[in-house]
């Protein structure tokens, strides 16, 4: 038994999530073009503006080249062999909880997401997102006394469209990139915070996404606009079941703060990642942007990546207001054959813009895991300031870990710093706690989990010690 | 404290073990009772240090014949983190640091590993902050170092402190501490020290790894051991020891020679 073949195997663990809910589900067929995207829009009753929205980008994505460009190779995608929305039948549209099918709730359960008033969490609001639709939103009442909305995107749509219209696409525009554009034209549910004026949001906001169909590509859409002087932390969890083909996730969040408000939005990512073969799983596609568009606003970015097959994510902020600060928290674990390509781009505008980088990699199994990121200060960003600390751990000797930073200063009153470090688990701090009567498969958890440290403290109480817990689950497996 | 009907704790025999292919220990024999107090003294490279990590399980090390047996059973083939359990115990002589893991949790962590293998009741955040602020009065310890990553910026003499503590938490049965008396100044000496005397009970025994006699002089060895050459090649009582500072390792290589010679 060498050290680092059981390290491996503690790696392995099966993926809990994995099952499917037999439940009714509404599909329209498969393939994408202008009819499916008015079918799309029709079901939800769409304001011309959104149906427009949507046309424009679907023309843009036509004229579009998948990108190929971080080295990931992966099957090719057939656009026209994906269904493009999927909903679970409902006869009506569900008034309240009581009317969710009973199944859906237990699927919510199951993933330790309980909806119901008796069981639900109690300092947590939650959206969940069944495929393509948005199931229930918890605590909406208590929320609008606060004048805060949290809702489903296509309640929103109906509900607030002069917010949708105001904001939506703004951020990340329909032809940003090409899985940008196509989920601009597809988009099925999500979730839309609204915190107005001086509103500190009372409670935590979290959307939870499972994907259910397994040919069903899941394109989800996110806006959270935080008006001037207002604070909102947001968590989205995700998980899906275990297929042998991939099934594609192209989200779309856009964030908005206006003067010195801050939006902190943490994300547990653990969608299916295939098998050990690297056969099935995810492709998790997805561009996250947030702007800081008033003066010391705040946009805070925390991730714990640890499912899909391939991950390409990058959530970024733009910091356009002066004083403003971006900050981007990451832990990125991957395992057998997973890609994750993943970091965050930081560009400064305004003056004295601040922005901080905190990533932690961590590879085993065969995976890749990179970490590629962008500082780029514009010529009047006077007095920005970045500082970057990008941490790879291996584990075993068959994964890889890179660091891509570009940085562009065009400020020479700029400071930039950037640190990068690669490490093994030290045989010599695995014996030291196997010495002391920890068994080994908790030693390298509790090893990962102190390299991850920094970025476990950034996330928000209730959900630190839950991503401590998939960390360890994933790392966690049979030891010969 | 030793009396004839004394259990053997540990026994070795003819002991040879080798790091990256090369035999460091050319067969080690020795026995170890309860009560007992044993110094191993040596040169460096004489094999000490080698011989503490086998008995611990370091991975990196290999047995290649003779036994070791803890208590008469053999613990070969036990796992590192077994022979903590069943309380065998290794103050290393370089702790590592251990970033971002809290202290407290991993002291925590540790001690129910042990006290499971004791069939006593495992202690919550709440219980064990009662224990080890007991404890830490014995190495004269800060809390303070509890909210620290373990080991992270530790000064020489506090890693050492923190290793006791440990000790104190686990309450071994052997313990075997490695060179715990290097790098500390004559305070730490005599904390560390007086910690040792403090902890050792009727039914567990010490094994100290030193170079020196000044952490004798703190704690009364019932036997020294003299280590050359991956073997231990005298014993005698504490009065060894001083005869060994007096004259100098020359003094071991003459022994040896006319050893050698008689033979």
């Amino acid at each position: 038994m060498t050290q680092s073949n059981t390290v491996e195997e503690i790696v392995s663990q099966p993926y809990k999530y994995g099952f499917i809910t037999d439940i009714e589900t509404e599909k329209i067929p498969k393939g994408l073009n202008e009819d499916v995207i008015r079918l799309i829009s029709a079901k939800k009753n769409e304001p011309d503006f959104l149906l427009k929205f949507r046309l424009r980008a679907y023309q843009q994505w036509l004229k579009m080249k998948e990108p190929n460009w971080s080295g990931l190779t992966y099957s090719k995608i057939d656009y026209q062999d994906l269904v493009y929305y999927a909903a679970p039948k409902q006869d009506i549209k569900k008034k309240s909880l009581d009317e969710v099918d009973p199944k859906l709730l237990e699927t919510f359960e199951k993933l330790g997401i309980p909806l119901s008033e008796q069981k639900r969490l109690s300092n947590v609001a939650v959206d969940a997102v069944f495929d393509s639709v948005s199931i229930a939103t918890t605590y909406k009442e208590k929320l609008a006394k606060h004048g805060v909305i949290f809702c489903s995107i296509s309640e929103a749509i109906s509900e607030y469209p002069d917010l949708i219209e105001k904001y939506m696409g703004t951020v990340v525009p329909i032809n940003d990139n090409f899985f940008a554009a196509l989920n601009s034209a597809v988009f099925s549910d999500g979730s839309f915070v609204y915190i107005p004026k001086g509103v500190e949001c009372p409670m935590e906001l979290s959307s939870y996404f499972r994907i259910n169909s397994g040919d069903t590509g899941q394109f989800e859409r996110t806006l959270i606009i935080a008006e001037e002087s207002s604070s909102v932390s947001y968590l989205e969890g995700c998980t899906a079941p275990m297929f042998d083909t991939n099934t594609l996730h192209a989200a779309v969040v856009e964030l908005v703060t206006l003067d010195n408000a801050s939006i902190k939005y943490s994300t547990v990512q653990n969608w299916y990642a295939g098998n050990e073969e690297g056969v099935g799983g995810i492709y998790n596609f997805v561009t996250k942007r947030g702007e800081c568009r008033g003066k010391n606003s705040k946009i805070s970015w925390s991730q714990v990546e640890t499912g899909s097959a391939i991950t390409w994510k990058y959530p970024s902020c733009v910091l356009q207001g002066d004083n403003s600060i971006g900050e981007f928290y990451s832990i990125a674990l991957t395992n057998n054959c997973q890609k994750a390509d993943t970091g965050t781009k930081m560009i400064h505008i305004g003056k004295n813009t601040k922005s901080k980088i905190v990533s932690k990699g961590i590879s085993a199994g065969h995976s890749k895991n990179s970490y590629r990121g962008l500082v780029s200060i514009s010529p009047n960003a006077e007095g920005a300031r970045n500082y970057s600390q990008c941490d790879s751990m291996l584990i075993g000797d068959k994964a890889s870990a890179n660091t891509y930073p570009y940085i562009q200063s065009n400020q020479p009153q700029s400071n930039i710093e950037h640190e990068a470090s690669t490490c093994r688990i030290s045989e010599d701090q695995l014996f030291y706690l196997q010495s002391r009567g920890i068994d080994f498969e908790e030693s390298v958890s509790m090893l990962v989990s102190g390299f991850c440290s920094d970025v476990f403290n950034e996330l928000p109480m209730e959900f630190a010690s839950e991503a401590d817990k998939l960390l360890a689950l994933k790392l966690e497996g049979s030891v010969g | 404290m030793i009396s004839s009907t004394s259990e053997t704790i540990l026994s070795i025999e003819d002991l040879h073990a080798s790091v990256e292919d090369q035999e460091i220990l050319h067969g080690v024999n020795l026995v170890v009772k309860e009560g007992e107090i044993h110094a191993i003294m040596g040169r460096n490279g004489s094999g000490k240090s080698t011989l503490s990590k086998v008995i611990a399980g370091h991975p990196s090390y290999k047995v290649l014949s003779g036994s070791i047996q803890f208590k008469g059973k053999d613990i070969l083939e036990l796992e590192p983190e077994e022979r903590a359990r069943i309380g065998i115990f290794l103050g290393f002589q370089y702790p590592v640091e251990i970033p971002g893991v809290s202290n407290l949790e991993f002291l925590r962590v540790a001690t129910n590993s042990r006290r499971k293998e004791l069939i006593k009741s495992e202690l919550d955040t709440f219980e064990f902050e009662d224990l080890v602020k007991e404890k830490l009065k014995i190495v004269e310890m800060d809390p303070a170092f509890l909210e620290r990553s373990v080991n992270e910026g530790f000064s020489g003499g506090e890693k050492k402190r923190n290793e006791i503590l440990q000790m104190a938490l686990l309450e071994p049965v052997i313990s075997i501490l490695d060179e715990t008396d290097s790098g500390l100044d004559i305070d730490a000496l005599r904390i560390v020290a007086s910690g040792i005397n403090r902890l050792s009970q009727p039914n567990s025994a010490t094994i100290l790894i030193t170079h020196y006699q000044r952490l004798l002089n703190e704690i009364t060895p019932d036997f020294v051991h003299i280590m050359a050459d991956g073997k231990i090649i005298k014993t005698g009582n504490k009065e060894l020891a001083i005869e060994l500072e007096k004259s100098g390792y020359d003094f071991v290589d003459k022994n040896t020679k006319e050893k050698e010679m008689a033979k």
